[in-house]
């Protein structure tokens, strides 16, 4: 049966009894928030519906697609299992944070040359992984990066392009 | 002055918007003072509700509806049929009634302030229900087949059955024969986007971002079932993020996402779980498939009989493709198909990429190697042998056949020359390896469309047409046929697709997007290029123009596209593993508008074929019809490290009459015939004859 938890009560704007909130701090692209967060919500929620930061997608929320992933604290994570009230003064990035003064990053220029991309639904997710994965080092050979990539699935198939696009990025970055 | 941009291996003009973020999805469309929606679906898989304990939750915070078929406002479900709706049937009715058809059925959506309520409240909903037990094993004891209504007639585009010669005769006379059946897994397309629907009204009018491949339809369709105007509903789905054919039809979650909007009075954004999408927004249906294949001592066919069914739900009659390329894929006297369809307590299934010939050309070609071990004949020798003249189901000739062209550039390519015939002869260290091939063909289809061209006062143009991008590059490929036909720099060109008040496009897939689309596209620039050349120095100029097929060529010629696969895996003799090391197609596809993206479409397609061969299957629970693995973990997909080396060639290949453009297609055929090269390199490099698929390590460690 279900119960809702009833720590720390609080109130909303309609007046109903409401799931405990938590005051929450990011810095998400640079830009800082302070949040009154539900504490169930996952951080890819709060980016997409409470941010507006619709560029991190949505692929399972289960944690098996990758299509969310994004950098916390500068590793690559899953945003949907992770609740963004444990992640109080963390720092975010997400891909609208990528390009810089106009000038897209050389993975996002990688995955354009390589068509490392088709529908474009996991690409997000894809380059945020590889900016993790060129960092972590295991961006060393095609093999490699197959393996370490392995986490952020393309349904349209668009895998050749994207271990080329990360190989010649890892050249550049 | 021609500039030739058609041909050009363009990156993707909307590259820039998919890499930074700024491409916007049904979901990405967040809409002011928007509500959530989410749906609760059945857990049973027949019977009927008996009760729901809406009150509980309507009491948890921020709930603003919960909406079932006891409060639901009883909508029109006016009459509507699309090509892409099964011709027998009627489309499922959401919350009009008690009864459960099938496992996952909605019986409910919940609506709340937030998503994280919304869940909550959806997943603390409790229903009653009276619960029979479906029947959902399509080759069990208690499935009964039926006759398509659609195809009894003998000119039916998809016939029940179909004969030339004396089939059954002629295989009991042949000297040699093989006679198998095989049977194919139901798939789920699950694509990376679920599907998703924002619905905001004003008044009587609805505009939907809604993820759609055919977006006219869905207004149509949504328009019918609210009993509206055409015009007051507007679909907009400028991206999709996958579909493989999973958004063809309009699902009743797109009904349930209005329906809710209608009933708060604000937006509702309504997306699918995961889990959602292997319920109600089809899938592809389970085969089972006899093929007979009866051949002279020389390996020329004298006997082809195929006999298919394919599983539907018990409310529609999903048909496809199944039998069709069997009737012209090979020269044979006596051929005789049948297709018959069982209907099972499950959602209705749906065209999944490549849809009935990836199945059907499974059968024949898995047949055809089989075959050719008899014989004791190379399998590409054995196809030449056969190789016809004209389409000799149609008795018409081929608008163009490269078929044996793709044999040999694609031979060449993968190295077949080095390929040692018997079974389990080639050795990689302790690897077994194993190389096959097969035969791929895929109709090359025209419906009509149109378009409008606009050339500005900036010496600029504007395209547009309600056509789709699920993500093979219509963006880039229309823009290139649009600058070309225009004389313009690609750079000059805005083309916008999308939309369901630009001219109306047909449904973005079976291949044909790049020949209709760009067909009307031609012809809209065609025309403003002419009106500008009669001097007129106003601008804009703007003009609509229609296209379609050449009837009189569709009466003369049997139009279709071909190719040959060729796959080489690696057996792991002790614990089973199999790997596909390359793939190499070649394909004789009319002109190829921009090669960069054919060939990602064409690699991305044996990417769905190697899951289609190696790991794709929906499991069922025979107790009460749940689909076991509805996780993205447990539904196996090629990820990266699954994928080596692929390869995709064209041959040079002329059509003047599929269309002016003289292109066939490519999104279908790249997945026909992956999953029989698989299987015949299963068994050159096990010995191991695997006619079940997805193909398991269960399989080959019992070799
Ligand atoms: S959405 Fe987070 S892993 Fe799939
Ligand atoms: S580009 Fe479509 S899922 Fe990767």
């Amino acid at each position: 049966m279900a119960v809702v938890p009833q720590v720390a009560a609080q109130s909303t704007s309609e007046g109903s009894p409401s799931a405990p909130t938590a005051r929450v701090r990011l810095a998400v692209n640079g830009v800082r928030h302070e949040l009154d967060l539900d504490t169930r919500q996952s951080l890819l929620d709060v980016l997409r519906e409470d941010l507006g930061l619709t560029g991190t997608k949505k692929g399972c929320n289960q944690g098996a697609c990758g299509a969310c992933t994004i950098l916390l604290n500068g590793r690559r994570v899953v945003s949907c299992l992770t609740l963004a009230a444990m992640h109080d003064g963390a720092t975010v990035e997400t891909i609208e944070g990528l390009e810089k003064n106009g000038e897209l990053h050389p993975l996002q220029s990688a995955f354009v040359e390589h068509d490392g991309l088709q529908c474009g639904f996991c690409t997000p997710g894809q380059i945020m992984s590889a900016v993790g994965c060129i960092a972590e080092g295991h961006a060393g050979s095609p093999d490699d990066i197959r393996f370490w990539m392995s986490g952020n699935i393309c349904r349209c198939g668009a895998y050749p392009g994207i271990v080329a696009a990360v190989a010649d990025a890892a050249k550049r970055v | 002055m021609t500039m030739a941009i058609i041909g050009r291996p363009l990156a993707r003009v909307d590259g820039r918007a998919k890499v930074t973020g700024a491409a916007r999805y049904a979901a990405d469309f967040n809409q002011p003072g928007q509500a959530y929606a989410v749906i609760v679906s059945a857990t049973v898989g027949l019977g009927r509700v008996t009760g729901m304990d809406s009150a509980a939750i309507e009491k948890m915070p921020g709930i603003l509806a919960v909406l079932s078929h006891l409060n639901a406002p009883r909508l029109a479900y006016g009459q509507h049929k699309s090509y892409i709706d099964p011709a027998t049937g009627e489309r499922l009715h959401v919350l009009q009634d008690e009864r459960i058809r099938f496992h996952g059925q909605p019986v409910a959506v919940v609506v709340a302030t937030t998503i994280a309520q919304a869940e909550r409240a959806a997943a603390a909903l409790r229903v009653s229900y009276n619960a029979e037990r479906p029947v959902v094993d399509s080759a069990g004891p208690e499935a009964r087949p039926i006759v398509p209504e659609a195809g009894r007639q003998p000119d039916a585009r998809l016939p029940a059955d179909k004969a030339r010669g004396d089939a059954d005769r002629a295989l009991a006379e042949s000297p040699v024969k093989v006679d198998e059946t095989y049977d194919i897994a139901r798939e789920n397309h699950n694509p990376m986007e679920p599907h998703a629907t924002i619905a905001s009204w004003n008044g009587d009018r609805l505009t939907l971002w809604s993820k759609s491949q055919f977006v006219v339809n869905e207004q149509a369709e949504i328009a019918a079932i609210f009993g509206l105007p055409l015009e007051n509903v507007t679909v907009i789905c400028p991206f999709i993020g996958g579909a493989f054919g999973t958004s063809l039809r309009t699902w009743p979650h797109v009904t349930l996402a209005a329906m809710a909007a209608q009933h708060v009075r604000r937006p509702v954004k309504l997306v699918l779980t995961r889990k959602q999408m292997f319920f109600t927004t089809g899938h592809r249906p389970r085969t089972v498939q006899r093929i007979a294949l009866g051949a002279t001592a020389d390996g020329k066919l004298t006997s082809v009989v195929h006999e298919g069914t394919g599983e539907t739900s018990r409310y529609e009659e999903f048909m496809e493709a199944l039998t069709s390329v069997t009737t012209f894929l090979y020269s044979c006297p006596n051929v005789r198909t049948r297709y018959r369809l069982v209907p099972v307590d499950t959602g209705t299934p749906n065209h999944m990429r490549g849809p009935g010939e990836a199945s059907g050309v499974f059968a024949l070609e898995c047949a055809m190697d089989e075959l050719a071990y008899k014989l004791r004949l190379d399998p590409i020798d054995l196809r030449r042998r056969n190789e016809p003249a004209i389409d000799e189901g149609e008795n018409k000739p081929f608008s163009s056949r490269s078929l044996m062209r793709c044999y040999d550039l694609g031979a060449e390519h993968f190295g077949w020359a080095r390929r040692t015939p018997e079974p389990r002869s080639m050795r990689d260290g302790r690897l077994l390896v194993g190389m096959g091939v097969a035969s791929a063909s895929y109709p090359a289809f025209h419906a009509p469309a149109t378009a409008r061209a606009r050339l500005l006062p900036d010496g600029t143009a504007e395209v547009e047409i309600a056509a789709s991008d699920m993500g093979p590059g219509t963006y880039t490929s229309m823009t290139q046929v649009a600058a070309e036909t225009l004389g313009l720099p690609v750079e000059r060109v805005r083309f916008s697709l999308g939309r369901s008040d630009y001219p109306p496009a047909p449904s973005h897939g079976g291949s044909w997007t790049m020949a209709s689309v760009g067909s009307a596209i031609r012809a809209a620039c065609i025309a403003v290029r002419e009106e500008a050349a009669k001097g007129r120095t106003d601008r804009p100029i703007e003009a609509t123009a229609s296209s379609q097929r050449d009837p009189q060529a569709a009466e003369r010629f049997s139009m279709h596209s071909f190719g040959a696969v060729f796959v080489e895996i690696a057996v792991d003799p002790d614990v089973g593993t199999i790997r596909v090391r390359r793939a190499v197609g070649a394909y004789g596809i009319g002109r190829v508008v921009n090669p960069r993206l054919a060939r990602s479409q064409c690699t991305g397609g044996m990417v769905g074929g190697i899951g289609m061969a190696l790991m794709e299957r929906t499991v069922l629970d025979a107790r009460d019809g749940r689909p076991v693995n509805a996780h993205m973990a447990d539904y196996l997909m090629p990820v990266n490290l699954d994928i080596l080396q692929l390869e995709a060639h064209f041959v040079e290949e002329a059509d003047p009459h599929v269309n002016q453009l003289g292109v066939k297609g490519l999104g279908e055929i790249a997945l026909v015939g992956i999953a029989p090269a698989i299987a015949n390199a299963v068994f050159h490099a096990t010995g191991k004859r695997v006619r079940a698929l997805p193909i398991r390590i269960e399989d080959v460690l019992t070799a």
